[in-house]
């Protein structure tokens, strides 16, 4: 006799109602001719804004369902809005350019989405086949998506590169899952920290190295040196819209399930891997910023600045207790929305198949479109951490968070960093505002979907800037339970 | 007894491994993996997972080896085109870590049998090796991930078709 276990299905309602759009989108892309384009966008859109109300929701239910694979807290819930307002802003970048490009084709969306569930099902797992499920579920979407613009040499490179390497990646994984479980006998979190801390004869080597092996497959996803070497090609050969999708999705995905595994299932041995998250965090920090240095495309220093910018995060996940977390959550939040606006002005300003990305080419743009200037310029100066936007008040919050907790050198590094990172950040900045115009006849045309997402992100950049407040207290509460 | 039919079958499966990095030709080495793959599931059937080790021979050595082949022989691939200085390189590169890598997990394996992890120790269960076990924990404990493997599977085959199919003109 079978026991039917608690399923608990109401946890999964946001995923399954993305789920559903999805699928939509697809049998739209089949059964409609002429233009279906816009619809299967605006369908996407509604599907987001449903599942966000779902998601919403759930807060302060702290269920949990399917055997405890999955749990639905306050933290899982807050990275699920995350990565569904990376989406929302995604599909504004992405409606007009893919009709710049002439590669507009519904599945798109549906790649889009299913990525989104993956992600979401990361972020609330709380057992390591699904959380491994999960990676799949997000990274598949993402192999297609780099390789989306099949006319475009660059963009099969990095749809192929991005498959190999996200290959190998799982494997890393998965080989790290079979450890944990010959060293404890389960896969669910809170029973790895069980037997853990009932073990008398201190660290099992065993799940040292497993613990190594599961952060190698995620190191890969979030871009970490040394496991960055894909990103640049990468970045630059995807669709513009989906490197902004790279950029802020798997990224917040990979924190969460790094946060939930070293505050839950691995906390028991937390003093032996913080070494190893310090030197990873160093090292992602200052090889980005440096590279970043010399990029002269927009697109590969947008990269580089990504990487450094998972570094900042890394600092949270040193300091690994609830302000660490908070101020991880709240950079994401920040990063997020700069990111978007920072690609969404690359996308504006770039003509049909963007051969021209070089930083060089904003020479003068000032002059001619002074408000697209301005918005970049803050854009840029968020990203550097420049007051008053957003990106300022994320950073301060993460260094005071590894200051309160002891970790002074790893603040100094951030710091220094940071400092570096505002020479390429408002090279752009001069660029546009102080060199003589030098291209004659850069189009631009401003569609209203991609000015909602500019616009949009910058309200973003400069709301949570100058009045955190409101911010500081969501992320705070998304945290209740879990410390 | 069990012991000696273990260290065979895993002279053998070493023996193999090393027969599918170093052969010339793509096909003679997916032949070696075949035969890896074949006695990898001899050792599972040792411990008595005996629908583990079916499942090996059908999924990996059966299915997953022939599409390999497949693919090998659609692709047409006759000798690796790595130039001879590249080559040297990353061989040399390869040995070197492969057998820090070997240390590495030997150390690891041996400090964690010492220390007594009391899980590298217990035998398999004798009830998993059954089918009826195996799918209950599917359909039960395991049933989210598993049902996620059918989305998994639908964003695999849009994702192929996307790729693959031309571009129908308007």
């Amino acid at each position: 006799m079978i026991q039917i276990p608690n399923i608990n299905i109401s946890i999964i309602y946001p995923e399954i109602i993305i789920f559903i759009t999805a699928v939509i989108i697809l049998l739209v892309e089949i059964f409609s001719n002429g233009k279906k384009w816009y619809a299967q966008s605006i369908i996407a859109l509604i599907g987001i804004i449903v599942s966000g109300y779902a998601v919403s929701n759930q807060w302060n239910s702290f269920a949990s369902g399917f055997s405890e694979v999955l749990v639905a807290d306050n933290f899982a819930l807050m990275f699920k809005l995350i990565f569904l307002l990376g989406a929302l802003l995604t599909v504004f970048l992405s409606i007009w350019y893919f009709r710049r490009e002439e590669i507009q084709q519904g599945e798109y969306f549906f790649l889009i989405l299913s990525s989104v569930i993956g992600m979401m099902i990361l972020s609330s797992a709380n057992e390591l086949i699904t959380a491994f499920l999960g990676l799949e579920v997000m990274s598949l979407p993402l192999y297609v998506l780099a390789g989306f613009d099949k006319k475009k040499l660059l963009s099969n490179e990095a749809a192929l590169k991005y498959f190999i390497m996200g290959a190998f990646a799982s494997g890393f994984l998965v080989y790290g899952i079979t450890f944990i479980y010959g060293a404890t006998g389960t896969t669910n979190f809170d029973k790895i920290s069980m037997v853990i801390s009932s073990r008398s004869f201190g660290i099992d080597p065993l799940l040292l190295l497993g613990f190594i092996l599961i952060l190698i497959g995620f190191s890969f996803k979030t871009a970490f040196v040394p496991f960055h070497s894909w990103v640049p090609d990468v970045y630059t050969g995807a669709p513009t819209p989906v490197t902004a999708f790279f950029s802020i999705g798997p990224k917040a995905a990979g924190f969460a399930i790094l946060f939930r595994l070293i505050i839950k299932a691995f906390a028991p041995i937390g003093g032996s891997i913080i070494p190893i998250l310090w030197i990873l965090a160093v090292l992602t920090m200052t090889v980005g910023n440096l590279i970043a240095l010399t990029q002269r495309n927009i697109k590969r220093m947008l990269a580089y600045s990504s990487i450094a910018h998972a570094g900042y995060l890394l600092i949270s996940l040193v300091v690994g207790n609830g302000r660490g977390a908070s101020a991880a959550l709240f950079y994401l939040i920040a990063y997020t929305v700069m990111t978007v606006g920072a690609f969404g002005i690359v996308i504006l300003l770039g003509e049909k198949g963007e051969k021209d990305l070089s930083i060089n080419g904003y020479s003068g743009l000032a002059y001619r479109y002074p408000a697209a200037a301005v918005v970049m310029s803050l854009f840029m100066f968020s990203l550097a951490g420049i007051p008053p936007t957003a990106g300022f008040i994320g950073k301060f919050y993460i260094f005071s968070s590894a200051i309160s907790k002891g970790f002074i050198w790893l603040a100094v590094i951030g710091i220094v960093n940071s400092v570096i990172s505002v020479y390429y950040y408002l090279r752009v900045v001069v660029v546009m505002f102080m060199k003589p115009e030098i291209q004659a006849g850069r189009v631009v045309c401003f569609p209203v979907s991609l000015m909602v997402a500019i616009i949009l992100a910058a309200i973003g950049v400069l709301q949570i800037g100058m009045f955190p407040q409101g911010w500081f207290e969501a992320v705070r509460y998304s945290l209740i339970g879990l410390f | 007894m069990q012991l000696a039919i273990f260290i065979i079958f895993a002279i053998l499966c070493i023996f193999g491994s090393i027969l599918v990095i170093t052969l010339r030709s793509a096909v003679s080495s997916a032949i070696a993996l075949v035969f890896v793959m074949c006695v990898i599931a001899g050792l599972f059937a040792l411990v008595g997972a005996l629908f583990v080790a079916a499942l090996q021979v059908i999924v990996y050595a059966g299915a997953v080896m022939v599409l390999f082949l497949f693919i090998i022989m659609l692709l047409n691939l006759k000798e690796e085109l790595i130039s001879e200085d590249d080559k040297k390189f990353t061989r040399f590169l390869g040995i070197v870590l492969g057998t820090a890598f070997l240390f590495e997990l030997a150390f690891f394996v041996r400090t964690a049998l010492m220390r007594g992890s009391e899980a590298l120790y217990e035998p398999v269960p004798k009830t998993l090796s059954s089918i009826a076990v195996i799918s209950s924990e599917l359909f039960t404990k395991f049933l989210f991930p598993f049902e996620l493997t059918s989305v998994l599977l639908l964003i695999a085959i849009v994702g192929a078709i996307l790729l693959a199919k031309k571009k129908n003109e308007k």
